[in-house]
């Protein structure tokens, strides 16, 4: 393994050193590793947790039902060292030791915050919704045009060709429905509405006058024949990660393509704990880590460095580095860093009972919805707060947990409870966080973690926008599935912590001024131009579309941008 | 069948001699202590197959007791409630017999299957009402967690899941509107 050598003699500098240095390997980090790798640069991958192999380690992925000790509830004991992940609904017996261990990386709550965090190879690309969609101008003009935080440095046009290539690449079923605010894109097959989605979707379209669009999800899966990979089987099991290597994560997609090189080098239990910075060529040498296994510090060097540690590790991390120069880490100085954290409005959405349809039923277990786009605020649309929402849902039939009003006991309740119960429809919304510089991380210096290594402080909170927006989200939901005759509307809202959406973003944004941003339009740190940033970190805004398909598409762009950057001698 | 019956059809088939067969009768006489502890017994876990029996029992497809829902309730309780709800339904395992004794004069395992069905009746209505005003701090009605238990217990069981609902491992493909008729039965998952 790569930094056994603990006396740092030439030798062992020179079997340190690397072209480049990816931290982490989700969804940003495998590509920039693919990328990089494909360009031709020797790349060190560097993983805080345990190595996770493709199929092999989907311990759960085949079993049925039956065969889960506890059918799929986590015990006790399996929660109990992740206290954070035991207060959301991403708990399943499968899947929980796919959870980082709270108690060994704590953070600390100064207002409530949840963080899900996986700390394996692959990070969160084994665990994510899979939703895909583009930005579109709408998002990136709507800072100038609000005249809110700073503005994009980039525009659509700009980052098309990259939606182009990671779309591609990566799999992405969809629709091509031609609209402004949502643009199409390199398209497998879509998968199909059921019956009483496509008639809800046409009701809306109608009452609306077509300003209103039901589409089915945009999901990276595969719908058709796609190189090294298994088409979707419908089973609906992703998150205990697929065999068939049906969606995207790094383990089916990005980190075979770059294995596939010769050019990567992956080291798993390397916790990075800072950026190693020369202050007179004003650029990074390196990274310093943690063997999270012996304890032990090892420093690896590199011409570039990437970090792709998730919005808020990228962050603690440039806040570890380089203090002897700026006391609040590197790229600090503009004041930005750890600043503007977003994430999206989550935890409330609105049901309802479907008449009818008793002689449609479906096949097959689809792991995707319906998506009902943004109307907020758009095309002269005009409300009481800024940007807009989506929803995201799906319509079908009731299973044996339901209530049977006239039954409760016996064979005649188990015999009902054998056939499908009536159609229900239910979605929940989407929508856009601002960016605020009060909302921040910062590091907690009283508080250690396992390794010694200072925490994070979380101290964000929704504000009088969002809590408007909230409102309207319901309201207008509601009103929807009122005009498309759905019965028995009902709304919820269980409230919002930041990091419920689980998408934190913009701890470290991009801009065209250093005064007021951390990195330049490239995602390069302003302050170590041979940095890299192309997590959520970078995030001027946060529209209201999942955000993982622009991680992927600025983190392709950084990368080829670096690599052309380092053939020119420019860093 | 009573269990003099059933001790006679049980000697014979061990070949004549039952050991233990004055307990067994005897049995009849003091009362069997379910939930005593979340180390559950042979006893506990026949009386709990009982309970979901009557709550999912034997049609034309298997019942609770053929799914092991006995067992794995003890299982459930164990290892994932908390610890209040892990109570209420030790507590609950004793209050359901002693309903049964009120009711029907007799333990819930000496019961008919009609009086069992009857006690159960009652005691999901109670459940439902009290679940009607229960505050969320309340503790949960042992009889709502039995018989949620008993349906997920069942329906996600092999024999629940393939024969009483249709499983499909690997369905391969998506059709998002297929014809039902009445009968069909549901997808397990």
């Amino acid at each position: 393994m790569p930094g056994d050598s603990l006396n740092i003699n030439n030798k062992a500098v020179a079997q340190n050193t690397y072209d480049a240095i990816v931290v982490g390997s989700g969804i940003s980090g495998g590509w920039a590793a693919k990328e990089l790798a494909q360009r031709g640069l020797k790349v060190l991958m560097l993983e805080r947790g345990r190595e996770f192999v493709h199929i092999k380690d989907y311990k759960t992925a085949g079993y049925n039902p039956w065969e889960f000790p506890h059918r799929g509830r986590p015990t006790q004991e399996q929660l109990k060292p992740r206290p954070v992940i035991a207060r959301t609904w991403g708990k399943s017996e499968g899947i929980m030791d796919y959870w980082a261990k709270d108690s060994e990386a704590p953070y600390t709550e100064i207002k409530p915050f949840k963080w899900w965090r996986a700390y394996q190879v692959g990070g969160r690309s084994i665990l994510w919704g899979r939703q895909s969609y583009r930005w579109s101008d709408f998002d990136f003009e709507a800072n100038a045009k609000d005249g809110w935080a700073i503005d994009w440095p980039v525009r659509y046009k700009d980052i098309q060709p990259w939606y182009d290539h990671v779309e591609k690449f990566a799999g992405i079923s969809g629709s091509m429905e031609g609209l402004q605010h949502l643009p199409d894109g390199q398209f497998l097959p879509p998968m199909e509405l059921n019956c009483v989605e496509k008639d809800v979707s046409a009701r809306i379209k109608d009452f609306y006058k077509g300003q209103r669009h039901l589409i089915i999800g945009r999901a990276a899966h595969i719908t058709a024949p796609h190189p090294d990979r298994e088409q979707c089987q419908f089973r609906n099991r992703c998150w205990e990660g697929c065999m068939f290597g049906g969606y995207f994560s790094t383990q089916s997609s990005t980190l075979p393509a770059a294995m596939k090189t010769g050019n990567l080098t992956v080291r798993p239990w390397s916790l990075v704990s800072k950026v190693l910075y020369d202050k007179d060529t004003k650029k990074a040498t390196g990274v310093e880590i943690v063997d999270a296994e012996t304890n032990k510090t090892y420093e690896f060097y590199s011409k570039i460095v990437f970090l792709n540690a998730s919005a808020l590790n990228s962050a603690w991390v440039l806040m570890n580095s380089a203090t002897d120069i700026w006391p609040d880490g590197l790229g600090s100085s503009s004041g930005e860093l750890g600043h503007n954290i977003m994430d999206h409005h989550y935890n409330l959405g609105i049901s309802g009972d479907v008449d009818g349809y008793d002689d449609k039923y479906y096949y097959g277990r689809r792991a995707n919805g319906f998506y009902l786009t943004r109307f907020a605020n758009l095309y002269g649309d005009k409300r009481d707060y800024l940007r807009g929402f989506g929803y995201q849902g799906s319509a079908s039939r009731g299973s044996w947990s339901r209530d049977i009003a006239e039954l409760s006991i016996g064979d005649k309740f188990k015999d009902a409870l054998t056939e499908p119960g009536p159609w229900k429809i239910g979605m929940g919304g989407f929508g856009e966080l601002l960016p605020y510089h009060e909302n921040k991380i910062t590091l907690d210096k009283d508080r250690k973690d396992k390794w010694g290594l200072p925490i994070l402080a979380m101290d964000a909170e929704l504000k009088d926008n969002e809590k408007k927006m909230r409102k309207d989200i319901l309201e207008e939901g509601k009103a929807m599935f009122e005009a498309a005759g759905i019965k028995n509307v009902v709304t919820h809202d269980g409230g919002h912590e930041i990091g419920d959406g689980i998408h934190e973003m913009g701890t470290a944004r991009m801009g065209n001024d250093p005064k007021t941003s951390v990195l330049n339009k490239w995602n390069q740190v302003w302050d170590a131009q041979n940095v890299f940033v192309t997590d959520g970190a970078f995030m001027v805004s946060s529209a209201c579309q999942n955000p993982s398909l622009t991680y992927m598409a600025f983190t392709a762009r950084a990368a080829n941008h670096a690599v052309d950057e380092l053939k020119k001698g420019n860093i | 069948m009573n269990r003099r019956d059933a001790l006679s059809r049980v000697a014979l088939l061990v070949g004549g001699s039952v050991i233990g067969a004055e307990a067994f009768l005897s049995g009849c006489k003091t009362a069997t202590k379910y939930g005593e502890s979340l180390n559950f017994t042979p006893e506990d876990i026949a009386y709990l197959n009982e309970v979901a029996e009557t709550i999912l029992p034997a049609t034309d497809t298997p019942g609770a007791k053929e799914a092991k829902v006995g067992e794995f309730m003890t299982v459930i309780v164990k290892d994932c409630y908390e610890e209040k709800d892990q109570k209420t339904f030790l507590e609950g395992m004793k209050k359901l017999d002693e309903a049964s004794t009120k009711k029907n004069g007799k333990s819930f395992m000496e019961s008919t299957p009609q009086q069992r069905h009857d006690l159960l009746v009652d005691l999901d209505k109670e459940a439902k009402d009290y679940g009607k005003t229960k505050k969320p701090e309340d503790p949960n009605h042992y009889f709502s967690l039995i018989k949620q238990l008993t349906l997920w217990g069942y329906f996600t069981s092999e024999p629940g899941a393939t024969k009483a609902l249709r499983y499909v491992a690997v369905p391969g493909r998506y059709e998002g509107c297929i014809p039902y008729k009445k009968g069909d039965k549901a997808w397990a998952t």
